[in-house]
């Protein structure tokens, strides 16, 4: 297997975009799932069904409108050069953008599923404590919902190197800047170097194996012990 | 024109043509919009139908390679065709060039670009789009041209990259990049610029944008495929083509 110079500052480039992202979605998850799992607004259903928009439409769709909305008369694009930064395609900060984006509904679905299986007992005792909500925040409810957090960033990043529609619509292909593993095999294949491609391929294949081995290794350990703590609870 | 529109329509009434066929089509992306007119005038002239298919000719070359039942390639490229036949996947001999593209730099400011790529010595811009020099030979035209001009240190810093003259033409015309090398079937009709700016490059810039068509093994015996092969060559099909902004 040869990777090349410009192979290896894909991945580099792709694991750099994934833990940028993997933070950023944690923190904008947390408050979203929260808020989730929590509410019985009337908009509880219309704002879960938006999150999980990115699930189901196709990338290029997805990247195009992208594409629209941080162009120079986008919406996105007007903000950004209001605020200096000039327009966001084709930068690594675009990239990152487009990937919280898609890889949204990754980060919320585990960890609404964390919060609501937590029930509102723990947050109440804790209440009752005399914990401020946000001690008994950090302190009670991160703790419990630790297994959603884990997988939430797991299938986050995981997600995020997989990402190709999107990186390929906003991306430009630059070298060093938004030119991702995904879109490098894209270029390998269309440019007939197709051993080049097994190559890079073959390194994404045995890492998406590994993330999902981890993740179901990860899922049967952390419910084992979920079910040995409501045991010792009932008895 | 009229009894031949009669005859067309006799025919498709009753069947009367029993050697009409179908044929499956291969096109490159680029010559989407005057397949499809000429595809039209194919069908009515001659009663065989031409299925299309459009994308990247690399990827159409990775299908055909692995079984794909294409009759014809209408390719972006004169290079794929002739790797397809001396794969022996295609039918040798009977390549010819449909068309040839015509490359120009456009943006969607009315005043951006001069009438002769002076722009690309200025500062009036920071992205500038053009098709991957590796994927497409649109991109590789727009290198030279650079080259040429000896603009390279204002202009390769500034490159973004689509990975088709599809793509490239998004870039541009969302003025992501405010301005690119584009086809100029992509920006005119009729010899006319639709909106916006452009130096139509001239051709001696740049190695001709030859694009091939070829009879591939699905289509040996296919007496649609071979019609359409002899269409395209015709009078119809070339003023179409021409039509649409590329050379012959």
């Amino acid at each position: 297997m040869h990777l090349s110079a410009e192979d290896f500052q894909a991945i580099a480039l792709t694991l750099q975009l994934a833990s940028v992202t993997t933070v950023l979605l944690l923190l904008l998850a947390t408050p979203v799932a929260w808020w989730l799992a929590h509410t019985h607004s009337a908009w509880r259903a219309p704002v879960a069904s938006f999150v999980a928009l990115p699930l189901v439409l196709p990338p290029t769709v997805l990247g195009f409108y992208l594409l629209v909305a941080l162009g120079p008369n986008g919406p996105i694009g007007q903000f950004t050069q209001w605020a200096g930064w000039g327009t966001l395609a084709f930068s690594f900060w675009g990239l990152v953008l487009g990937s919280v984006v898609y890889s949204l509904p990754f980060a919320v679905q585990p960890l609404v599923n964390a919060f609501e299986a937590m029930g509102p007992r723990p947050m109440e005792v804790a209440a009752t404590l005399r914990a401020s909500k946000w001690d008994a925040f950090f302190t009670v409810a991160v703790p419990l919902a630790k297994p959603g957090f884990v997988m939430a960033a797991m299938l986050s990043f995981a997600h995020t190197v997989g990402e190709f529609g999107v990186v390929l619509m906003i991306g430009g292909n630059i070298p060093d800047k938004t030119r991702v593993v995904s879109t490098q095999i894209y270029g390998h294949v269309e440019a007939m170097a197709y051993s080049q491609a097994y190559g890079l391929a073959g390194v994404m294949l045995v890492f998406s194996f590994v993330v999902l081995l981890g993740l179901s290794w990860f899922n049967r350990r952390s419910t084992g012990h979920s079910n040995t703590r409501h045991q010792k609870a009932g008895t | 024109m009229t009894l031949r529109l009669m005859l067309a329509f006799a025919s498709a009434l009753f069947g009367v043509a029993a050697q009409a066929g179908e044929v499956t089509v291969a096109v490159a992306a680029n010559f989407t919009a005057p397949m499809q007119k000429i595809a039209l005038a194919f069908e009515q002239d001659t009663g065989h139908k031409a299925q299309l298919a459009f994308g990247a000719t690399g990827k159409f070359y990775a299908q055909i390679k692995n079984g794909a039942p294409f009759a014809v390639l209408l390719a972006a490229d004169d290079e794929t065709p002739a790797r397809l036949e001396k794969e022996g996947l295609a039918v040798a001999g009977a390549r010819f060039t449909y068309a040839t593209g015509r490359l120009a730099l456009w943006s969607k400011s009315p005043n951006l670009v001069d009438e002769k790529g002076e722009v690309l010595r200025s500062n009036s811009f920071n992205k500038i789009a053009i098709a991957d020099p590796k994927l497409a030979p649109y991109g590789m035209a727009a290198m030279e041209v650079i080259y040429k001009l000896g603009v390279q240190a204002n202009v390769v810093p500034k490159l973004v990259q689509g990975e088709s003259i599809g793509q490239t033409y998004q870039f541009v015309s969302t003025e992501n990049a405010q301005l690119g090398f584009v086809a100029l079937s992509q920006i005119s009709i009729g010899g006319r610029i639709t909106q916006g700016s452009a130096w139509i490059v001239p051709q001696n810039m740049h190695a001709p944008l030859k694009q091939d068509a070829v009879l591939l093994n699905a289509g040996k015996d296919n007496a649609a495929a071979q019609a359409l092969l002899k269409y395209l060559q015709g009078d119809t099909a070339k003023a179409i083509i021409t039509r649409y902004g590329y050379a012959l």
